[in-house]
């Protein structure tokens, strides 16, 4: 493989009008809790003052919002025309080896969920976030804003206040679950905006696995908004697996603002697919709070047409003896564009840390650009840490070679990019979301003609 | 027409011609041995008859089964049966060996029969285990990465694994002996003789006679400035050995 490493970094342009979105604060739901209904109101206010980001704010210097409609957008509502009965099987197949623990669909207003009943008896809730606000507003307290705030992003900020629904799933002390959990959100209108708050809370000494998916049709003609908030908590000595699938049809921009806190000896894996969408803006973190935290970060992306993926990875080492290792590998078609800007952030005395973070693209057409931008920054004496990041083509002698088995050369491309994709795979534990990826790389690479 | 024939093969690279009127007949069933200097051709020889995109034939034909093999696609002369065992392999990380001769295989078996299903697992499986066995490689080579880390013994073996289990009509060794001890030689040259027959034609091309005491060719080619300049029966290996290549340049030069 040729690799290059290049960064290219976009001239400046200059603020368009301050269009903004026509919510209203009385769009906010009322809970029976103060804690949430104060951390809504905070949030209202810091959507309230922050304009739409524009390539001037730092984080957004490659992603270019101008083309949104943001006065087009109604909260999704019972108006929202999407139904349960469009989510396709194959998306409600197990990804996993047997069933699910629990899992949770929502499609607009219709939600169904299911947990295992010894689950439930164990003291686990996953539910969604209507449920939980007013069956435990207590354990939602625990979590809401205190990983993610409000003031972190225009998008965070609403996404805190005007969460239509979400995911709330809180595992107690001790627990370990070993089916996996799973939650679909399934659908995106145009005109609409979507807004999800997604929680994670596992007490000490917790195992659990959840698969979180995104996904939609294409619609033509238009635009629809998904934003959403993920915050998650690993308690000491626990273990979270978190996969999130993206497919959101091609008319969706896509804002997820992330962070995961792992307390003492925690440890995360956490895996990001990402193939859909028009536009996605992800800001994804790792906090290893205490010593002896963990965390991998594994990402699969796929982007071709006119698609659009920006991610923004932070890897903070907060605590000492704490460990983080992020592989982030995507290829690209067409005229699509993909970013990533990475960070290994370690603090002042987390001594005897470790932190790895390479991204890898795989360029396909000529047309195709990635940006690859890994970031260190050290505070402490006794550390190691590494990084690489390469933008790369597929070798002609590869493709000769493979061709000279009597392998076509479309085929003899599709199995070098599987190949390429080979060491991602491998982090994923599950046959289903594998099969899931090479479904997508397929699927991708018969539309692209080379 | 069951001979691989090419006729006066003119082939320039980035503008510079190697090959300068090249005739060759490679029936099935016999095995023939190129040998010649560095630097006058025989790689280029082996690409162009595979089809790589750099070298640019300007003049002549390569013609096999009634087909006009220039122009078919490289993959499209692999399904014709054509197989080249190449002297540098390239490595594909993520895929492995066994996944990459399975894909060789079911592109060969759809180019015939597009309704085809592909090689069931099973049978795919005893296939592969039984060659490997044929070349002495550990089981667990199956499932390494093609080429990716592989010594140029493994490299070797791993084209001649190849070889077996894609039954080609016609295979060029480029040089198959080069970086392979003795013994590495033997297993790859005893692989090579178990599938040789009516059925297969072999072009040897090698820099030194020693794969020759192991692959007995039928006849032997000289191969000097982009031409054949002398053929003969293996006697003609062992002359070369003892004597190099310099009365064969004076004897063209006489000529010329």
């Amino acid at each position: 493989m040729i690799e290059n490493t290049q960064v290219i970094i976009n001239k400046s342009k200059s603020r368009s009008e301050n269009k903004d979105f026509n919510f209203s604060k009385d769009q906010i739901r009322i809970t029976s809790s103060e804690v949430i209904n104060s951390y809504r109101d905070k949030a209202w206010e810091s959507f309230s003052k922050t304009f739409i980001p524009t390539i001037k704010d730092d984080p957004w210097r490659r992603t270019d919002l101008r083309m949104l409609k943001v006065d087009r957008f109604e909260l999704a509502t019972s108006n929202d025309s999407t139904k349960k009965d469009t989510i396709p099987s194959n998306l409600l197949k197990p990804l996993a080896d047997g069933e699910h623990g629990g899992q949770i669909l929502i499609s607009g207003n219709d939600v169904r969920s299911y947990l295992d009943p010894a689950l439930e008896g164990q003291g686990v809730i996953f539910t969604d976030l209507l449920t939980a606000e007013l069956k435990y507003p207590q354990l939602v307290e625990k979590i809401i804003g205190k990983i993610v705030e409000p003031s972190e992003g225009k998008f965070a900020a609403m996404t805190g206040a005007l969460a239509q629904n979400g995911v709330f799933l809180y595992v107690p002390k001790n627990i370990t679950i070993e089916s996996p959990l799973h939650s679909l959100i399934w659908g995106s209108t145009i005109d609409f905006a979507n807004t999800t708050h997604v929680m994670v809370y596992l007490e000490g000494g917790a195992s659990v696995t959840y698969v979180h998916e995104v996904a939609s049709d294409t619609e033509t003609n238009g635009q629809s908004l998904q934003s959403s908030n993920i915050e998650m908590y690993v308690g000491p000595g626990s273990s979270l697996r978190f996969v999130e699938l993206q497919s959101w049809g091609r008319h969706v921009w896509n804002f997820t603002h992330e962070r995961v806190n792992v307390d003492r000896n925690g440890s995360v894996d956490w895996i990001f697919g990402a193939i859909g969408g028009h536009l996605t803006k992800n800001f994804a973190e790792l906090n290893l709070i205490a010593d002896g935290a963990s965390g991998k970060m594994s990402g699969f992306y796929f982007t071709d047409q006119d698609q659009h993926l920006d991610y923004d990875s932070q890897q903070n080492h907060l605590a000492p003896h704490t460990t983080s290792d992020l592989l982030f590998k995507g290829a690209l078609v067409e005229k699509s564009r993909s970013v990533w800007q990475g960070m290994i952030y370690v603090a002042p005395g987390a001594d005897k840390t470790d932190g790895y973070q390479a991204n890898r693209n795989l360029l396909l057409s000529r047309d195709a650009r990635a940006d690859s931008i890994p970031g260190l920054e050290i505070l402490a004496d006794d550390v190691r840490c590494t990084h690489g990041a390469t933008v790369g083509k597929i070798d002609a002698d590869q493709i000769f070679y493979l061709m000279a088995r009597g392998i076509p050369r479309l085929e003899a491309e599709r199995l070098i990019v599987e190949g390429f994709f080979d060491p991602i795979m491998q982090r994923i534990p599950f046959e289903g979301v594998r099969e899931r990826f090479q479904q997508s790389i397929t699927d991708k690479m018969k539309a692209y003609t080379g | 027409m069951t001979e691989l024939i090419v006729r006066n093969l003119h082939v320039s690279i980035e503008g510079k011609e190697i090959l300068k009127g090249l005739n060759l007949t490679l029936p099935k069933g016999e095995v023939h041995a190129i040998m010649g200097p560095n630097g006058t051709g025989k790689s280029t020889l082996a690409y162009t008859l595979m089809g790589h995109p750099a070298y640019e034939v300007t003049e002549g034909e390569i013609l096999f089964k009634d087909q006009n093999v220039l122009e078919l696609e490289p993959n499209e002369r692999s399904i014709l049966g054509i197989f080249l065992a190449f002297q540098y392999p390239v490595g594909i990380p993520g895929v492995t060996v066994a996944n990459f001769i399975r894909s060789a295989i079911n592109a060969r078996r759809r180019a015939l029969n597009p309704q085809d299903k592909g090689i069931q697992l099973l049978e795919f499986r005893k296939q592969v285990k039984e060659k490997m066995e044929l070349l002495q490689m550990d089981p667990a080579f199956a499932g390494r990465y093609l080429n990716d880390g592989f010594s140029g013994g493994e490299k070797k073996r791993a084209e001649i694994l190849q070889m077996a289990m894609l039954k080609p009509e016609i295979a060029i060794l480029d040089e198959t002996d080069s970086g392979l001890d003795i013994d590495a030689l033997k297993i790859v040259s005893e692989g090579v003789n178990t599938l040789k027959g009516p059925d297969l034609g072999v072009l040897v091309i090698t820099h030194y006679q020693r794969i020759l005491n192991y692959i007995k060719p039928d006849v032997v080619h000289v191969m000097m400035d982009g031409r054949i300049v002398e053929s003969g029966g293996s006697e003609l290996a062992l002359h070369l050995e003892e004597h190099g290549y310099e009365w064969i340049r004076e004897k063209v030069n006489g000529l010329g």
